[in-house]
């Protein structure tokens, strides 16, 4: 490329960097903003290392869910019966392990074939017979919420064996001498992490800068890096505080992980946006939109699973009305965290953040002794208002 | 004589990019004026001020409409004083009738109930104005383009219409339905009725315009009165681009090799109607470095044909036998016809060929993106060299390659949509309607490429409704009429005449009239 294309980007750096950057973080912003104004107005509870935990646990599920969801949304769809169907497999759990007294791992694994097959068979109708999603998964989630009750014949199942139990309310088993409240392998693991982070973001800067690929400003760069070491170890501290790391946690930061790396890396992962933008094109370019719609579809069935379990763990209880309106705030963690609803955009990074607000506003307002019929109102509201922002923001 | 328009010192600009500056334009009564210009060039701007798309306070200059300054807040200013604009993309709602689409935002009515009686009785009179014989009831979707065009052309004359503003009616339809819409244009001139054309066709220009104004640029850089002089296409050619094009169609010197593709006997049903053969039995057969034409009507079957060969992506119950250097295949899907060397380059950029989302690197790497992901990863560097590389070799005017595609001019998207299909080192390559809505200087660099592409040794299989088109760069010309090829001319000896009398020749044995796509292969011979 000629030397003018090089002075033009030059001139137009800072400019389109800060521009896309407060498109990206402008929802991690807004948590942040939330976490501040929770935390004062609470007096200091909300990030209390008890509270913190609890955030914790109260809120993986959703966002295990979510990562299932982004990519159903992502390719233009939505799955309605995420609700039932974790409600669902608990009770499935519950039936073989209270009941049936089955191995919690066979069984662990059985009810995440049983969630893969569900989605199986509702991609299957959305996938290959073009039958809107909407309408197949309310289908779903009528079934599913009927087979729970059917399932546990009305009536609630524990408890669960106590192993089973750790997957929820487990923390990660402590192997160095304890430091006071402080468990030193939480707080390890969350500087090991810390680390991580920078170093691969370095790594990454640093290969792209070497084969001449506009790179953002240094300052900007090491801000960022600072500012995320210290979000990561503070919070690592907070947690470490209390019981160290619970289990959840580690399942739904290496999940995480996951999502994030087949979205933006893999070939997979490409194709599912693809598919979502423009699906004739897509198909035209030889990928096989139907698969991709019907594995999302699978993929969303076995995370919906995973939150089941989870959730059914954390009760120690399997009761036909556990899952009840998930679904709603799973569809709104990713709306707010930017996914669109034509499909073919939104970030996994985005749904976590919008999982996460959802979650701060909750026990917020629960501190607050606000009621359950404002704090819907309220949860309403913050959906509407971030979806505007984003509209608006890309119309300008 | 007063125009009925008049634009005066018109300058608009977009955060920093000046779009018009100083456009001076005058549309007089009873006349068709064109307006002309590479896409860019400021035509759409231009005629988005008019209508009121941009209100008055945007932009510097005066309108002065029948006599009066007028200062359009929005679009319905501009139609209350009979200024009708009719878009390039058609506006009409699908699954309504003829009827219900011209009188959707003010149907005739009695205390809030609409009266049926009267919306058919004047949609039969609007009907008749535009020369469409069909029933008020049939639903837009099974009228073919050209028909559909003439029904929004209806909706207009449905409102006090003075000034039609049309932005490239003819550019998806046949010869007959452009002729029959120019026709149509003829008859509102005498009518006193102004009307502005914007159009890349410069032969339909030089048959019905009284005016010409070429844009450049955001300005006026010339203006013909074609009753005062003899329009030479040549010299608006050459003013829209400000260089002399000697030539619209580069040199080039076939080297043609052994057959490439062979197809014998092949043979396509109608997805939604089986029993409707729309292919029959036809053979075909394409060189290594030869450039061949596939001319034809509208709804003939060109596209139809071209996608059933990509991996069945059109048509059902298909047979025939395709070869690929000689080798027989079998394609069932659009990936194996990809893996084969076969590529089609859609005649939809926008709805089948590119993600407009997504940016220009995503969408060139989107069909080999094995070729960037070992172990199903991809390596994103590779990826941006990739990219970039053909950005610099098809000259794709970006500001980088992480630039929406939507925001590209359509010559450089289809430049786009070519490197996709390049980077899966194709065998054969189809091209459908490659120069579609593409200005002229896009449209010869793109010849350019379709020459480099045969002279790599590859076959190359254009279908266009362009006659001249054809004419300038095929080798060979088959001729496709309904569903069965009708002609065959070396490139020499074609001519427009010729394939247009191999076509009307072909249709008056069949004894239908000029087909539509939704009439497609309906009679059987």
């Amino acid at each position: 490329m000629t030397d003018k294309t090089v002075s033009l980007s030059e001139e137009r750096r800072h400019g389109s960097f800060i521009k896309n950057n407060l498109r990206n973080y402008g929802m991690l912003m807004s948590l942040i903003a939330i976490m501040l104004f929770f935390q004062v107005v609470t007096g200091g509870t909300l990030l209390q290392p008890l509270n913190l935990t609890n955030l914790v646990l109260q809120n993986s599920y959703i966002v295990i869910m979510a990562l299932g969801m982004l990519l159903v949304i992502v390719t233009g769809h939505i799955d309605l019966s995420v609700g039932s169907v974790a409600g669902f497999i608990g009770a499935v759990a519950a039936v073989l392990m209270v009941i049936y007294k089955v191995d919690y791992t066979l069984a662990f694994i059985a009810c995440l074939l049983v969630g893969a097959a569900i989605g199986a068979a509702q991609g299957y109708w959305v996938a290959y017979f073009k039958i809107p999603s909407f309408i197949v998964t309310l289908a779903g989630m009528l079934v599913f919420k009927g087979l729970a009750l059917a399932v546990l014949q009305g009536q609630s199942l524990g408890p669960f064996p106590a192993t089973f139990q750790k997957l929820s309310s487990g923390f990660i088993p402590e192997l160095l001498p304890e430091a006071g409240t402080l468990h030193p392998t939480s707080m390890l693991i969350g500087a090991v992490l810390a680390l991580g982070l920078v170093y691969t973001s370095a790594k990454g800067r640093s290969r792209e800068q070497s084969h001449g690929i506009e790179v953002e400003p240094y300052a900007f760069f090491l801000g960022k890096s600072i500012l995320l070491a210290c979000a990561v170890l503070y919070f690592t501290y907070l947690i470490a505080s209390h019981r160290g790391l619970p289990n959840v946690l580690v399942i739904m930061t290496a999940l995480i992980a996951l999502y994030g790396f087949v979205t933006r890396r893999t070939v997979i992962g490409r194709q599912i946006y693809a598919v979502g933008g423009n699906a004739k094109a897509a198909s035209l370019s030889g990928i096989k939109t139907e698969r991709l719609t019907f594995l999302t579809f699978v993929n969303m069935g076995v995370l919906a699973a995973l939150a089941g379990l989870v959730f059914a763990a954390r009760l120690n209880t399997a009761t036909p009305k556990a899952g009840l309106g998930f679904e709603l705030d799973v569809i709104a963690a990713c709306f707010i965290g930017g996914a669109s609803a034509y499909g073919g955009v939104g970030r996994v990074g985005g749904a976590v953040v919008g999982a996460m607000i959802m979650g701060v506003m909750n026990n917020g307002m629960s501190i607050l002794g606000i009621g359950i019929d404002y704090q819907q109102v309220i949860k309403g509201l913050v959906l509407l208002g971030a979806v505007c922002i984003d509209v608006y923001n890309q119309r300008r | 004589m007063t125009a009925m328009l008049e634009m005066r010192n018109v300058s608009k600009s977009f955060a920093g990019v000046q779009a018009l500056r100083d456009v001076n334009f005058q549309v007089e009564a009873g006349q068709i004026h064109a307006l002309v210009g590479e896409n860019g060039a400021g035509k759409s701007t231009l005629m988005k001020v008019l209508s009121g798309v941009y209100p008055h306070g945007s932009y510097e200059g005066t309108i002065i409409f029948e006599g009066e300054e007028r200062r359009f807040r929005d679009i319905n200013d501009s139609e209350a004083l009979g200024i009708i604009i009719i878009h390039q993309e058609l506006a009409l709602i699908p699954l309504m009738s003829i009827a219900e689409n011209i009188f959707l935002s003010h149907p005739p009515s009695k205390l809030g109930v609409i009266d049926r009686d009267e919306v058919y009785r004047r949609t039969r009179e609007l009907l008749a104005q535009v020369g469409l014989k069909e029933s008020p009831d049939t639903l837009i979707t099974d009228l073919g383009v050209g028909k559909q065009q003439l029904v929004e052309i209806a909706k207009a004359l449905s409102k006090r219409v003075r000034m039609l503003i049309l932005d490239e009616p003819t550019a998806s339809l046949n010869e007959a339905d452009s002729a029959a819409l120019l026709e149509r244009l003829m008859t509102f001139r005498e009518q006193g009725i102004g009307s502005i054309l914007i159009s890349h066709k410069l032969n339909e220009v030089a048959k019905v315009a009284d005016h010409i104004t070429v844009l450049r640029d955001g300005r006026t850089v010339d203006s013909i009165d074609c009753h005062a002089e003899p329009i030479q296409e040549d010299r608006i050619i050459s003013s829209m681009v400000n260089r002399d094009l000697a030539h619209r169609f580069p040199e080039r010197s076939a080297k043609i090799g052994e057959p490439v593709l062979d197809v014998e006997n092949w043979s396509v049903y109608h997805p939604i109607h089986p029993e409707r053969q729309v292919i029959k039995n036809v053979n075909f057969s394409v060189r290594r470095g030869e450039v061949v034409g596939i001319a034809g009507l509208m709804g003939a079957g060109r596209t139809e044909f071209a996608m059933s060969l990509f991996g069945r992506s059109w048509g059902t119950t298909i047979s025939g036998s395709l070869r690929l250097e000689g080798r027989e295949m079998v394609l069932p899907s659009v990936a194996a016809a990809i893996d084969a060397g076969l590529a089609y380059v859609t005649e939809d950029r926008k709805q089948l060929g590119l993600i407009l989302a997504d940016d220009v690197r995503k969408n060139i790497t989107l069909a080999s993106l094995d070729q960037i992901a070992p172990r199903r990863v991809i390596d994103d560097i590779a990826e941006l060299k990739v990219a970039s590389d053909y950005r610099s070799r098809m000259r794709i005017r970006c500001s980088d390659v992480y630039q929406e595609t939507g925001q590209l001019s359509g010559g450089n998207q289809q430049k786009v949509v070519l490197s996709k299909w390049l980077m899966t080192d194709p065998k054969v390559l189809i091209l459908d309607e490659p120069t579609r809505g593409i200005d002229v200087g896009a449209k010869y660099e793109i010849y350019c490429i379709i020459n480099e592409l045969a002279e790599a040794g590859r076959g190359v299989v254009v279908i266009s409704s362009e006659m001249p088109e054809l004419l300038g760069i095929c080798d060979r010309i088959c001729v496709m009429n309904d569903g069965a090829f009708v002609g065959e001319f070396k490139g020499p000896e074609a001519t427009q005449e010729k394939i247009m009398r191999a076509i009307m020749r072909n249709q008056r044995s069949n004894g239908s009239g000029v087909p539509e796509a939704a009439e497609m292969g309906g009679s059987q011979p």
